[in-house]
């Protein structure tokens, strides 16, 4: 591997989907400002990616590496090690890696589960039961494939992690604009801020950046988004009585969803502040409900037919909640 | 025993793996090509409302999450028993045809098309994305720019988001265009339709011509008989979005067409234990392993095998190409795996003039773009063909809409049998008495890299190129030789 002297860039995915690469990419002449500035040491989207190279490396070596991707599989998590050890800044870049996205929501159910639905679905031809395994002897020798963990984990609950961007994925502009940011640093312009911070983000909420118009309504119930008749594209959803998930979510991505008709999802994680992302949108939920009737208000609940997948849609295995617990009883 | 193996080969759903044995004479005895990951959709998917599966399932893949987004919102449409307008179906459908077009073009310039352009056996340095340009010419890399953003702009002008888009509900879609949009998207396609004409005559002027490229797409190594299928419209012609999938024999006799709700009746998977991927095949032929054949159930999904399984394309300039196709490739099915660099080529000129024809729909605009279900919601089947392959999703509901079992056969999945049999087959006929030519290293990466597997784009999107490694080993697993590719 050549050296240039620049300082040292890698990304990584692991449990992810390649949309947070595809983000990457659609910075477009930003990029060249990254192979301006750094030597990209390791980018499997980009070139070579040969773990043993950054083995190699002296620990701390690579200045800045973005992993994007959660910690499904026992391969996911060596690599997140060895980043670990030859980074001096380690991002969680994207839901994935920050909070579990929605493949965290393996959580609530078992390996047994998993494989159960993945090599017994309706189309497959199984009958005997064959799971794939991580060490299997066929006739010629023992092929490997990595073990599947009973939970996702997030990138920060196997490594240290200094800074988080969210988003599923990160908008391209954010990661532009953090792009403009480590330059400034490089070239002594500007500073980090403080190790922990999220990045590529704002500190508010995705309601502060969404212009429907908001009039402190409340709702008699909840309407899912198919269901909605004649909506009013200038008026707040959740007050419309589709159950958005702006006023929990952190701002960042320009309120696009909620813009194009459809409700937030939650993609960009909890806002500034908060611990646990269900909690504050349970309460911003309570909060519109027009009712003091417990009966009435049951009923208006049942307007959420999966309310942990509504409020922990991103992030359960990042929440408080963690793992779920079908997770933690293996 | 000496073994080979090639970690990481690409990403697919996590890393590619090969291992290679060899047998006493040196020769291959087996080839695994292993997936090494599974993140459990079907299963986290149940629980969930099925309007969720549009936008839970696009997290499958951030590189072709329209795919997910439009198979998902169909089988949540038949879940309800419920038809979005026309306009809410052209809508998709148009959507659906700028992402075609961003995606085709990524792959034939910075993907497959360096192998031809450059040549296989051009240097390494020079077989790329870079090299493409500077052979043909500087403004070529600006309009490969300019095509890849025009389709991103249609998919968030509908989608409302260039990456996972959200505006697929049941039903329809939660917006419509507004004429300027309209227009715009007019204009893009027709600069589109341009774009891909150019392409084709660049595939014609540099490889057709050629008569060393003409003989390496038409010879053996990279021909395996097999199924094809493919979506198609109520005539018969090439449909990405909608229809039923036909399904052509290795001799190109049609053997039936199954509507999204049979795809039961027609595939099944197999499953191996040393893969967390399942091997799809027909049904109604079964599986007889990794085998080519009429007696093989094992068929293909890509760009060719679409063209195979159809009569023609459904727009003028694309059926022309189609035609040229099958003359130039001595008629139809077209066997050679290599050939789906062209057939993806037609395809893109397609997706143009569809951009086209659906911007100039006078039903385009309205307002109409939505109606609410009323039934009560069941079962449900959605079908699209995804660049890399048909893809089915399947949903069980309760009578809330609350997703009880689901089942996804995706792009790629479909292409593991034959894309791991023309990895074997490259690498029989390029390791003789354990003598590695280094020839093989590319030679397995154009077979592999043919079928645009998942995330075949991303990985290589920069240099052009896959990074491969052969480690040779001896019985006692000792390296003794270590080949390299671009290390």
């Amino acid at each position: 591997m050549t050296t240039n002297g620049k300082p040292k860039f890698a990304m990584y995915w692991a449990a992810s989907c390649g949309g947070c690469e595809i983000a990457v990419l659609n910075i477009h002449e930003k990029i060249l400002d990254v192979d301006a500035n750094f030597e990209v040491a390791f980018w499997p989207v980009a070139m070579d990616a040969k773990y043993k190279d950054v083995a190699a490396m002296p620990d701390k070596s690579i200045l800045l590496t973005l992993f994007n991707g959660g910690i499904r599989n026992s391969e996911n998590e060596e690599i997140a090690h060895l980043l670990r050890r030859k980074s001096q800044i380690l991002v969680a870049f994207g839901s994935c890696a920050c909070e579990g996205c929605i493949p965290g929501l393996a959580n609530l159910s078992t390996t047994e589960q998993i494989f159960n639905a993945a090599y017994h679905s309706v189309s497959t031809d199984n009958p005997q039961g064959i799971y794939p395994q991580p060490n299997y002897t066929m006739p010629e020798g023992v092929i490997h494939i990595p073990e599947f963990y009973p939970v996702l984990k997030t990138l920060d609950q196997v490594v240290a992690v200094d800074y988080y961007m969210p988003g599923c994925p990160p908008e391209s502009h954010q990661i532009a604009a953090v792009v403009d940011l480590v330059v400034k640093v490089l070239h002594g312009e500007a500073t980090l801020p403080p190790p922990g911070s999220t990045i590529g983000a704002g500190v508010s909420t995705v309601c502060d950046d969404c212009p429907r118009q908001r009039n402190v309504k409340t709702i008699k119930k909840f309407i899912r988004i198919q269901e909605l008749v004649n909506p009013d594209p200038e008026i707040c959803l959740l007050e419309q009585g589709v159950p958005c998930n702006g006023s929990a979510t952190r701002n960042g991505c320009g309120a696009l969803c909620p813009q194009a008709g459809a409700q937030c999802i939650g993609c960009y994680g909890p806002s500034e502040g908060v611990i646990d992302y269900g909690a504050r949108l349970i309460a911003a939920f309570a909060s519109v409900i027009d009712s003091n009737d417990p009966d009435e208000i049951e009923h208006i609940l049942d307007g959420i037919p999966d309310p942990v997948g509504q409020f922990y849609r991103f992030n359960l295995a990042g929440s408080l909640l963690r793992a779920g617990v079908p997770a933690w009883k293996q | 025993m000496q073994r080979i193996s090639i970690d990481p080969i690409t990403r697919l759903e996590g890393h590619g793996k090969i291992e290679i044995f060899l047998n006493e004479d040196g020769d291959v005895a087996n080839t695994y090509f292993q997936i090494p990951e599974l993140r459990g959709f079907e299963r986290f998917c149940v629980g969930r409302p099925i309007e969720e599966m549009a936008l839970l399932t696009n997290r499958i893949c951030g590189v072709c999450p329209e795919a997910h987004h439009m198979a998902a919102a169909k089988a949540a449409d038949a879940v309800y028993k419920v038809e979005p307008p026309p306009t809410g179906k052209k809508l998709r459908e148009l959507l659906y045809s700028g992402f075609y077009f961003t995606d085709h073009t990524t792959h034939f310039y910075a993907l497959g098309g360096p192998d031809f352009v450059m040549g296989p056996d051009a240097p390494v340095a020079e077989r790329n994305i870079l090299g493409v340009i500077h052979k043909v010419g500087l403004e070529i890399g600006g309009k490969v720019i300019q095509a890849r953003k025009y389709g991103h702009t249609i998919v968030e002008m509908i989608g409302g988001r260039k990456v996972h888009p959200c505006t697929s509900i049941p039903g329809g879609l939660t917006k419509g265009i507004t004429e300027d949009q309209r227009a715009e998207i007019e204009q893009m396609g027709r600069w589109g339709i341009e774009f891909a004409q150019f392409s084709l005559q660049l595939f014609n002027d540099i490889v057709l011509a050629n008569k060393s490229y003409l003989d390496l797409i038409l010879g053996d190594i990279y021909t395996h008989q097999t199924y094809s299928i493919g979506l198609v419209d109520e005539n018969n012609k090439v449909n990405f979005y909608d229809g039923k999938v036909s399904v052509v024999a290795p001799d190109g006799e049609r053997i039936g067409k199954y509507a999204p709700a049979e795809y039961t009746e027609w595939i099944a998977e197999h499953v191996e234990p040393w893969t967390y991927l399942k091997f799809p095949y027909l049904k109604k032929v079964g599986w007889k392993g990794f085998v080519d054949g009429k007696d093989s159930g094992v068929y293909f999904a890509t760009p060719l095998s679409r063209l195979n399984a159809a009569d023609g394309m459904a727009t003028p300039l694309a059926q022309e190409q189609y035609e040229k196709f099958y003359s130039t490739l001595g008629g139809k099915p077209v066997h050679q795996r290599l050939a789906i660099h062209w057939a993806r080529l037609i395809e893109l000129l397609y997706a143009a003039e569809r951009i086209v024809e659906l911007a100039t729909d006078p039903e385009i605009t309205s307002p109409k773009f939505h109606t609410v279900p009323t039934e009560k919601p069941t079962e449900g089947v959605g079908i699209v063909e995804a660049p890399r392959g048909t893809l089915t999703h399947h949903y069980k509901t309760d009578e809330r809409g609350i997703v009880t079992e689901a089942n996804l056969i995706v792009g790629t999945t479909n292409n593991y049998a034959p894309i791991t049999m023309s990895i074997k087959k490259a690498a029989s006929s390029l390791i003789k008495k354990g003598t590695v030519n280094e020839g093989l290293l590319n030679m397995v990466e154009m077979a592999f890299r043919a079928y645009d597997p998942c995330f075949g784009c991303a990985t290589h999107s920069l240099p052009g190129q896959m990074p491969l490694e052969i480690t040779i080993r001896d019985a006692k697993g000792n390296s003794v030789e270590v080949v390299k590719q671009y290390c």
